[in-house]
């Protein structure tokens, strides 16, 4: 990479708008943005901030009611916004690439692979179908694709997640174009799988020399992969910079306080908890003058900074191209809020509440085929639970920890009665509640035992209002009958979700994703339940407003002693939230421990890959890179012997293949599942290496 | 309660409910299609709510038989519309006859979504073997041409408008249930379903209060449409001889009485045509309207 040669894009002043029957709504404003070749430019912020509409404006595909203001997108030399419809075909596709989030609805499942990748060479240039070929298959090759000649020959749903991922970043790369645009490439991806398409990503500017704009919520994920980031807020950038310079010394408010959203794997909940960012990001039309982020902004100085809207500027005594859209940065001293300062002190844990032996789920799949029937194999079972054994105690969170289909919600839906266990027991206080559905559950059990579901649009009724639906919960629960009385008890629970209490008359579809979850809290826990399960209740929301909801749930449990059990693939969350975790995989408990222990060698390998694959915001930490191969394996056909002998990568011999592993205690309540003994598990290394306190220079 | 709540009670009446409903039809403004079908079923409710005070003569009193249009009669009063080959005045009936179709209309499309909902949400919220026996009867029935299944029922239980009510539900309940079946296996899923199933809440409350309400705007879209069709079935049925016994006036039936002598006398014939198009016409608009205001939001 050289500094002299002229970028291959260039935003300038660009003013971005979308017209509606409502009016104008600028969703961008004021962006410039140079990309150099083979450099690799991250755009990180929550959703709405713009980040899509500046790749949809490079694309130059706006759809009918956006369009450019102000400014130019020069690309190569020519000026994209002058170009009409035939031109920009010629370069979209062949010169820029544009790879979306969900792999599955960029491949287009009627047609085989091979025709889709062999489709970007032969429209854009005039070559054989035998040259499309050959390149289309070295290209999968390239991106780590294994057997690329059987995947030239399959339909996209014969492929899992990260293939589908692999296949669309090849049909990107196949006319080798100048830019690739990446819209946040592996958010409807599992971790481990994500873990291997960011190596990827990251080795395509080395290997083809491409440039890239990668788009994410995700900070973690910008770190390990870009040369630069611009971090968005509200349409506008409010700071750039090399990602060592704004890593280690971010200056604007915002960009600081999304840092503080996000748990570290050096952080706990007691120790210092996060700091959400106060209010709520402003619509469009309802940004106020001076900074946009001013309202949510604890250095907020009225007279300055509400004044006119400014410019970004350079960060004094740090590197050139840092620049940040701040009047007072050098004033705020980011090192005098300590996060220790309002450390909260750690619950005692209590006695036992949730006790689980032995519990198995199979479901039963009939194969109506002819073969099955000769083989008389006509009823198979998909093993979505085996042999579960854990335990959780009063005030304690018990994190749930593995990626889709190990496993995790079906386990929530036999607790919650909504499916009957096949065997082994489930004692909930003492009662044995595996195979009693929830209609035979009395009132009191049903209301010890309640739920946090994941998706905050799906949560609440759209048709009823919010009042209501908290109402009906405690009539339901026989807490109160008088109306009175229920109203009231309805406005306490809004006043402990911290929501204003003419929320009881809205409608869902008027309240934002964290206000609906924080709704579906005050729902669990109207009837004060003493074990609540919360399946992934933060994974669809912002950072920012993911970390609000976080706190609020720790700060309901520490009042009501609550046991909550965590279902989460993130493991930074984890470690953030709970005493002690389970780690599932292909139904099975492959190893559980308190979270020291977890984090700690000895581990299992899975725990191992779970843990390299977490993307972390610091550039001081460093990780040793585990990628797996390979995919989960069917639940209905798993493997004989122990369920991750496919994809480990300490594979010690056939005991694996042939042998299921038994549990190693390797102390008190710490078991892991595994042929290897703990005496070599010991042996390895941190897979995280946080650097002592005295040798930091982050700003924290 | 201490000052600082100042939110009061609501105040939970029906009547705010129906002022709400009423506040929601404004919304057709934004539509002109939906407004067109709106005044045209607007000037038959009217029509027909009005009927003593429109209609000059008895509809079925014979006055004067095969009066032109605009002729005037003995008592002074004008045939605006003629009159038909027993001297009854047309105008009359049709005003009169209006009020058959705006009662039995409703009244069977209600009855033939009553039955299409609980079946279609047994269906599709139970599944298994209830879904199972459903979904073959509704596969029966409507594997029948729709005219015999009216010819059967009518020929069985006898012609009268409560038993019109019977033969639509019977035949168009399947249709529904399918559509209800259709929306609940998606709805079912939801995450606020199994909520309610988590706090035990009752099979029916999950049935009517949880997944019902969210499938209300396909089905309102489909309401109207089916109230269009279901006139044209009460017309088809008059003009079969199935429909309300005469004398009593009925759109479809006067076409049938005076069909023979429509190249002599057509205005016996087109003007209850007229009728039945215009009030089809406006549902069918109004259903138009409705999609497009619902696709809005």
């Amino acid at each position: 990479m050289t500094d002299n040669q002229d970028p291959v894009l260039l935003c300038k002043d660009l003013c971005i708008s979308y017209y509606t029957r409502a009016g104008e709504i600028p969703a961008v404003v004021d962006f410039s943005l140079t990309v150099k070749p083979g450099e690799t430019i991250g755009i990180v912020g929550e959703s709405g901030c713009g980040k899509s509409t500046v790749a949809m404006a490079i694309m130059q595909y706006m759809g009918a009611n956006g369009g450019i203001k102000s400014g130019s997108i020069t690309f190569k030399g020519r000026d994209l916004t002058t170009l009409n419809e035939d031109e920009l075909r010629s370069i979209r596709g062949s010169e820029i690439s544009m790879i979306y989030q969900e792999p599955f609805a960029s491949l287009n499942p009627s047609l085989k692979i091979s025709t889709q990748l062999m489709e970007v060479p032969l429209a854009h240039e005039n070559i054989s179908k035998e040259e499309a070929r050959k390149r289309s298959v070295q290209m999968l090759t390239d991106v780590n694709l294994p057997d690329p000649e059987r995947v030239m020959e399959s339909y996209p749903h014969q492929l899992s997640g990260g293939q589908q991922q692999r296949a669309v970043i090849a049909m990107g790369l196949l006319s080798n174009p100048s830019l690739l645009l990446l819209d946040e490439p592996t958010t409807a991806l599992d971790v481990t799988v994500e873990a291997g398409i960011v190596k990827l990503i990251a080795d395509i500017s080395k290997k083809f020399g491409t440039s890239q704009i990668y788009i994410s919520h995700n900070l973690g994920l910008i770190l390990e992969t870009c040369d630069r980031v611009f971090v968005m807020y509200s349409g506008e950038v409010v700071e750039e910079g090399t990602i060592n310079s704004l890593f280690t010394w971010p200056k604007h408010p915002y960009t600081h306080g999304l840092f503080s959203c996000i748990p570290l794997p050096t952080t706990d909940k007691n120790a210092a908890p996060l700091k959400p960012i106060q209010g709520q990001l402003p619509l469009p039309f309802e940004r106020p003058s001076g900074c946009y982020f001013g309202p949510r902004c604890d250095h907020f100085e009225q007279g300055l900074c509400d004044k006119d809207h400014f410019r970004m500027e350079n960060v004094e005594g740090s590197a050139p191209d840092h620049r940040v859209r701040c009047l007072r940065y050098k004033d705020i001293d980011h090192t005098k809020e300590a996060s220790g300062d309002t450390a909260k002190e750690s619950l005692e844990i209590g006695k036992r509440v949730l006790n689980v032996d032995g519990m198995k789920k199979y479901y039963e799949v009939k194969d109506a085929s002819l073969m099955a029937l000769i083989a008389g194999k006509s009823v198979r079972h998909v093993k979505a639970n085996e042999e579960l054994n854990f335990t959780a105690h009063e005030s304690e969170t018990v994190a749930i920890v593995g990626e889709s289909g190990c496993g995790k919600s079906t386990f929530a839906k036999v607790l919650m009665g909504l499916e009957t266990g096949t065997e082994g027991e489930i004692r909930h206080k003492g009662k044995d509640i595996s195979d009693i559905e929830v209609r035979d559950r009395s009132t009191k059990q049903i209301r010890s035992l309640q739920m946090v579901f994941q998706n905050p649009f799906d949560t609440l009724n759209p048709s009823h209002t919010i009042g209501g639906q908290i109402s009906r919960v405690i009539r339901q629960f026989g807490i109160e009958t008088d109306k009175k009385k229920v109203f009231d008890r309805v406005m306490t629970l809004l006043d402990t979700i911290k929501l204003p209490r003419d929320f009881y008359f809205r409608k869902p579809r008027q309240l934002s994703g964290g206000q609906k979850q924080r709704i579906g809290i005050a729902r669990a826990f109207a009837g004060n339940p003493n074990l609540v399960i919360c399946d992934e209740p933060v994974s669809a929301l912002d950072v920012s407003v993911a970390a609000a909801v976080t706190e609020l749930l720790m700060d309901i449990q520490r009042e009501h002693k609550t046991t909550l059990l965590f279902i989460s693939h993130d493991m930074s969350v984890v470690r953030y939230l709970s005493d002690r975790i389970v780690v599932m995989y292909l139904g099975h408990l492959l190893e559980r421990g308190t979270t020291e222990q977890i984090f700690a060698p000895p581990y299992h390998p899975y725990t191992e890959a779970l843990l390299s694959a977490v993307p972390i915001a610091d550039p001081e930490i460093t990780k040793r890179r585990i990628v797996l191969e390979g995919n989960l394996p069917s639940a209905i056909n798993p493997p004989k012997g122990c369920p991750f002998c496919t994809r480990c990568h300490r594979k010690i011999g056939d005991i694996c293949d042939n042998e299921p592993p038994q549990d190693q205690v390797v102390s008190d309540r710490h078991v892991i599942k595994c042929h290897i003994p703990i005496e070599e598990l010991s042996k390895i290394k941190p897979v995280i290496i946080v650097p002592d306190e005295s040798e930091r220079i982050h700003a924290k | 309660m201490t000052t600082e709540s100042t939110t009061q009670m609501p105040s939970v009446g029906y009547g705010a409910a129906i002022l709400r409903f009423i506040k929601s039809f404004g919304l057709l403004r934004e539509s002109w299609v939906g407004m067109i079908g709106a005044v045209l079923v607007l000037f038959w409710v009217i029509v027909a709510v009005f009927a003593p005070l429109i209609a000059q003569f008895d509809p079925n009193a014979s006055i004067q038989p095969f009066a032109k249009p605009g002729a005037v009669a003995a008592s002074g009063s004008t045939f605006w519309l003629g009159t038909d080959h027993m001297g009854r005045d047309i105008l009359s009936r049709i005003v009169w006859g209006s009020r058959t179709v705006l009662i039995y209309a409703p009244l069977a499309t209600l009855s033939a979504y009553t039955v299409g909902i609980l079946m279609g949400l047994m269906a599709g919220y139970r599944g298994g073997l209830v879904d199972d026996i459903l979904s073959r009867i509704s596969d029966i029935i409507l594997s029948f041409p729709v005219l015999v299944l009216y010819i059967i029922v009518i020929a069985t239980i006898g012609a009268s408008g409560f038993n019109i009510v019977i033969a639509i539900t019977f035949a168009s309940s399947p249709g529904i249930m399918r559509i209800v079946r259709g929306l609940v296996l998606d709805l079912r899923n939801r995450d606020y379903v199994a909520a309610a199933q988590t706090r035990g809440e009752s099979d029916w409350r999950i049935m009517l209060v949880e997944i019902l309400p969210n499938a209300r705007g396909p089905l309102i879209v489909d309401a109207c449409l089916r109230l269009g069709y279901v006139i044209i079935t009460i017309g088809v049925l008059g003009f079969l001889g199935l429909g309300l016994p005469p004398p009593d006036p009925d759109w479809g039936g006067m076409v049938n009485e005076t069909r023979q002598m429509a190249m002599v006398f057509p205005h016996m014939t087109l003007f209850p045509c007229i009728a039945i198009s215009s009030l089809i016409l406006g549902f069918n608009l109004l259903a138009d309207g409705l999609r497009e205001i619902s696709l809005r939001d």
